[in-house]
């Protein structure tokens, strides 16, 4: 392996480029969940419960990750919870020394399987809400009962003790109910909220209509936000993600492609980010094959995007190449169809005026019947 | 029209007589690969300079802020007041981020 970390890495032109390390793992155990939020960020084709990792194989993931850098694994899904052998492998992410982000929807995780949990070494539970009453929530997740569980969840959560974040994933059916959203992270206990604007990749994007926020409605969460963040500053944490397709600039995706993260997907994959999948010409590589120093030093798919001498125009010769990147890469794909162009969110893309009114004749559109996310018939959900 | 300094130190969010502590969640660790202390929390791994690292090992959840202070200042042989400073705005930017809790004084 020695002999291979001396070898040259390089970008997609061949430009010589120079990995950092990565921070954070986020390790998608399981892609199955009792939800079908038509927003879910994993891909639209989903993996089967046949292919996952094993417990060990993680533990493994989680002590090579460690060598490399990362201090910090999100254990995510799908729901994580659907695992039943979830507490082994919080077990070995601690024992690997990682600190240990769990986020869940709290639906099939009971209260003993919760002090289980605990004991294994969960430091900090992340629950995501897709509404802020029965009705809402339900219709969203299209899991009927899920506000009751999910509130259930939360008393357990601050019975036991642990820091816990509210996920708000916040769109078009929502956003008016933002005040409330935060009032209610903070009558749970919350430390921290994340409010994060519904991205548009994958399941997203089938449901554009039905969840594209509107110019105002953009604009009056912005204002929430920092209205909030003045108000209970000392008392919880408000982390944002904007809607990117109303703003000036792009979101610096991943703080830079291949500079601080990485995502292990279900059956071993490993992804620059969780959309990554949606580069169709991207070859991906598994670490049931190579280990994942090498995977992160030396694939293809990891130094196609490092660094800046990729760009084209305008993101080239632009003073915020290093600010945010050139943004989103799987957005690129989406909205440009080249993975390389210069996210077409940003204002200086020559596609942003195109790309605006596409948002706002989805925001202004008949909103339609959710999509919700389902496994494809046959598979194992 | 008035001048505005250029930049505001925060309120501050601790008092000397309140005392501070990591709640759960939070704790003080190496980063063996990079060589470094951080402070690990809810989606946060902060990097230490060894100022921020001597502060934090103090946090027992028993001495008031006053009281490290006082020991910060006798251990390093600095001006307690240059000290209280620096460890009031320090654990302020950690309350605010909710890495810090303080309880006052029983």
């Amino acid at each position: 392996m020695r002999d291979q970390l001396q070898q040259q890495p390089r970008d997609l032109d061949g430009n010589p480029v120079t990995p950092g390390l990565p921070m954070a793992m986020l390790a998608e155990i399981t892609h199955r969940c009792p939800l079908a939020c038509p927003y879910c960020s994993n891909p639209v084709e989903l993996t089967r419960a046949a292919q996952e990792l094993t417990a060990d194989d993680w533990g493994r993931v989680f002590r090579q990750a460690a060598d490399l850098g990362v201090l910090q694994v999100h254990i995510s899904g799908g729901e994580p919870g659907a695992r039943r052998d979830l507490a082994q492998i919080v077990a070995h992410a601690r024992d690997a020394g990682l600190y240990v982000n769990l986020i869940t929807s709290g639906i099939g995780i009971t209260r003993d399987r919760l002090e289980e949990l605990d004991r294994a070494g969960v430091d900090h539970v992340q629950l995501s809400l897709q509404g802020i009453r029965p009705d809402m929530a339900d219709r969203i997740s299209g899991h009927p009962g899920s506000w009751d569980k999910k509130m259930g969840f939360a008393g357990w959560v601050q019975d036991i003790g642990f820091p816990l974040t509210i996920n708000a994933v916040v769109h078009r059916q929502n956003l008016e109910r933002l005040p409330d959203m935060i009032d209610l992270a903070e009558t749970l206990g919350a430390r921290r909220i994340e409010v994060a604007t519904v991205q548009f990749h994958g399941w997203a994007d089938l449901n554009r209509r039905a969840l594209m926020p509107t110019r105002e409605q953009a604009a009056f969460a912005r204002t929430v936000v920092n209205d909030a963040r003045i108000r209970l500053r000392g008392r919880m944490v408000i982390d944002y993600v904007p809607a990117d397709h109303h703003a000036v600039y792009p979101k610096a995706c991943m703080g830079g492609w291949g500079s601080t993260g990485l995502n292990v997907a279900p059956d071993g994959t490993v992804l620059p980010c969780h959309a990554a999948q949606s580069i169709p010409w991207m070859q991906f590589e598994n670490v049931r094959d190579r280990p994942l120093a090498e995977i992160w030093h030396l694939s293809d798919s990891f130094n196609a995007f490092r660094g800046t001498a990729w760009m084209p125009e305008p993101c080239r010769s632009c003073d915020r190449k290093t600010v945010d990147f050139g943004g989103c890469r799987c957005q690129a794909m989406a909205l440009a169809g080249d993975a390389r162009a210069t996210d077409p969110v940003c204002s200086l893309s020559p596609l942003h005026q195109q790309v605006v009114a596409r948002a706002e004749a989805d925001a202004d559109a008949d909103p339609g019947e959710l999509i919700y996310r389902r496994m494809k018939k046959g598979d194992t959900s | 029209m008035t001048v505005q300094p250029a930049r505001l130190t925060p309120a501050p969010l601790i008092g000397a007589d309140d005392i501070p502590y990591l709640p759960r969640g939070v704790r003080l660790a190496d980063d063996r690969v990079r060589g470094i202390r951080v402070l690990q929390a809810p989606e946060r791994a902060m990097q230490l300079d060894a100022i921020g690292d001597a502060i934090l090992g103090e946090l027992d959840g028993v001495r008031s802020m006053g009281a490290i202070v006082r020991d910060l200042a006798a251990r390093y042989n600095a001006p307690p007041d240059q000290i209280a400073g620096d460890v009031r705005d320090f654990l302020t930017g950690l309350i605010e981020r909710r890495m810090v809790f303080v309880r006052e004084r029983p």
